[in-house]
């Protein structure tokens, strides 16, 4: 290599070190471990992150029709688990779902039946759950308060246009805090990507968990291995793909928003 | 909405109930009922186990927290105002700038922060905690449009009464940015508290971690053997959630307020 260190390039270590090109990069994605663990929490993000948001835009606007007591209280309810902090949750779950421990195996067994949420197959649906549980009241909050802030005039006039609850909903409501749903989903991809708490938590109590099952996880393993070089190219690429997908959302839902 | 309610809700019933159990009842006896009541017997662990570092661990969350909370609000407000009220050169640089930041993780800023951090050799101090905390680009970015929905006649006025520009900001400017910035702080403390991968990367010695890393130390030792029992877990992750509750019921009015201040003109 024809450039040497203090160009301010490339790893530094004690000896003096070279710039080493895109060795590292190769090294990182040519590295199974990795490049499987960017796949699953892509995988993972495509089925739980739609089915998240439905269900908060769904309590959201259910919220925001409803003219009974109670409003308050299911407001509380469905923001309770994001009051609570990601490590507490997840420790909670870990209990949860643990075989000896878990209510939800011990009912199965007294129906009849067997549940394990710890086996390799489960242990995704685990942590989507996981996820969901923690993040819906969220991003509801978000839609909920779009949707407070909609211009009364816009919803009476549909009204008197003859437009049920339904259609309100569908026609005027979720088109006009569209900005908000989009904010949630950006929000959610970046969420996905940079997973780690849960898998690595729910991993003390439930050693099926793939010690990289998510790409930080897969850093973090670098960085305890002393691989400090690998450690940062594994982020700027893990970066690269949280840039690239974040962007391309809003770009995407830009150019549909414009057709409309 | 009472399943959504019920599904949201059974898991910390069950947190709840687990909390008050001593390690046989928690196993053997109805998940979501209470048996005997272990309290204060479990509270009386917290307090001599590992002579107390449970405290140790909440004193280090309450320090990061607050401190992290009331630097990056204060650097939110100043920012956001400036980059709201102010033209400047290089104004929607700055902005994007922060804008790209907020789609910019921490989790992946972290592994850059540790190398940076362990070359001048602040590693394992609470400094390597609280760095990366004082600067919060989301809370900029939301102090931005808070700070747009003051009017300029109002700043135009206290110009022609002869106000410097800091006395418009604290006293005009801060007065209604108010509630929103109730709401950056209260999300910064929560989010630090909440952090975990940061503070686990940063700080090694137990005496330095905050709750989160403490507790889950004690999990992990249920895997290696010389176990914390499971009932003292589940209670200190408990206990470490009360005053995140506590914080949202008082000041509920002021988050919500804070929240919904952007969408109304």
């Amino acid at each position: 290599m024809q450039l040497s260190s203090g160009t301010g390039f490339g790893p530094k270590a004690s000896g003096g070190s070279t710039f080493s090109g895109l060795d590292q990069y190769v090294l990182a994605l040519t590295d199974p471990a990795f490049t499987t663990s960017i796949l699953r929490v892509i995988i993972l993000g495509v089925i739980q992150v739609p089915l998240m948001l439905a269900l908060a835009l769904s309590l959201a606007l259910l919220l925001d029709a409803r003219r009974t007591i109670g409003k308050r209280s299911f407001n509380l309810i469905y923001f309770m688990p994001y009051a609570i902090p990601g490590v507490v949750s997840a420790l909670m779950w870990a209990f949860l779902v643990q075989p000896s421990l878990s209510p939800f195996t011990s009912i199965a067994k007294a129906l009849g039946f067997t549940l394990d949420m710890t086996t390799p197959f489960a242990i995704p649906f685990t942590i989507g759950n996981m996820i969901t549980w923690g993040f819906t009241g969220y991003n509801m909050i978000i839609m909920y308060s779009a949707l407070k802030a909609l211009p009364a005039e816009v919803l009476e006039a549909a009204t008197i246009d003859g437009a049920g609850p339904w259609r309100t909903a569908w026609a005027i409501k979720v088109p006009l805090i569209r900005p908000a749903v989009v904010m949630a989903s950006v929000f959610s991809i970046i969420g996905t990507i940079q997973l780690y708490t849960e898998p690595a938590i729910l991993r003390n109590s439930a050693p099926n968990v793939d010690p990289t099952f998510s790409p930080v996880m897969a850093v973090y393993a670098a960085v305890m291995s002393n691989d400090f070089n690998g450690a940062a190219a594994r982020s700027v690429i893990l970066a690269l793909v949280t840039l690239v997908l974040s962007f391309g959302f809003l770009k995407y839902q830009q150019r549909r928003g414009g057709a409309f | 909405m009472t399943m959504a309610a019920l599904y949201f809700l059974i898991p910390i019933w069950w947190f709840v109930v687990a909390s008050t159990k001593n390690n046989g009842d928690l196993f053997s006896t109805n998940a979501f009922w209470f048996s005997e009541l272990h309290f204060f017997d479990n509270f009386r662990d917290l307090l001599t186990r590992q002579d107390g570092i449970f405290f140790r661990w909440m004193g280090n969350s309450f320090l990061y927290s607050i401190v992290g909370a009331v630097v990056s609000t204060a650097v939110s407000a100043l920012a956001g105002y400036a980059l709201a009220k102010y033209e400047f050169r290089g104004r929607e640089a700055v902005f994007n700038t922060v804008l790209g930041a907020t789609l910019m993780p921490i989790m992946l800023l972290t592994v850059p922060l540790y190398l940076l951090f362990s070359k001048i050799g602040i590693i394992n101090t609470p400094w390597a905690v609280m760095i990366p905390l004082l600067i919060s680009p989301f809370g900029i970015y939301l102090a931005r449009i808070y700070a747009a929905t003051i009017p300029d006649e109002l700043l135009e006025a206290g110009r022609v009464d002869g106000a410097g520009e800091l006395r418009i900001f604290l006293s005009i400017g801060m007065k209604i940015m108010g509630p929103a910035l109730v709401t950056i702080f209260l999300l910064q403390f929560v989010g630090t508290w909440a952090n975990y991968f940061l503070p686990m990367m940063m700080v090694s010695s137990p005496e330095l971690q905050p709750l989160s890393v403490g507790i889950v130390t004690w999990q992990q030792t249920m895997v290696t053997g010389a176990a914390v029992p499971t009932n003292i877990v589940i209670f200190a992750a408990f206990i470490s959630v009360l005053p995140l509750i506590a914080l949202f019921l008082t000041m509920q009015r002021y988050w919500k307020a804070g929240l919904t201040a952007g969408g109304i003109k």
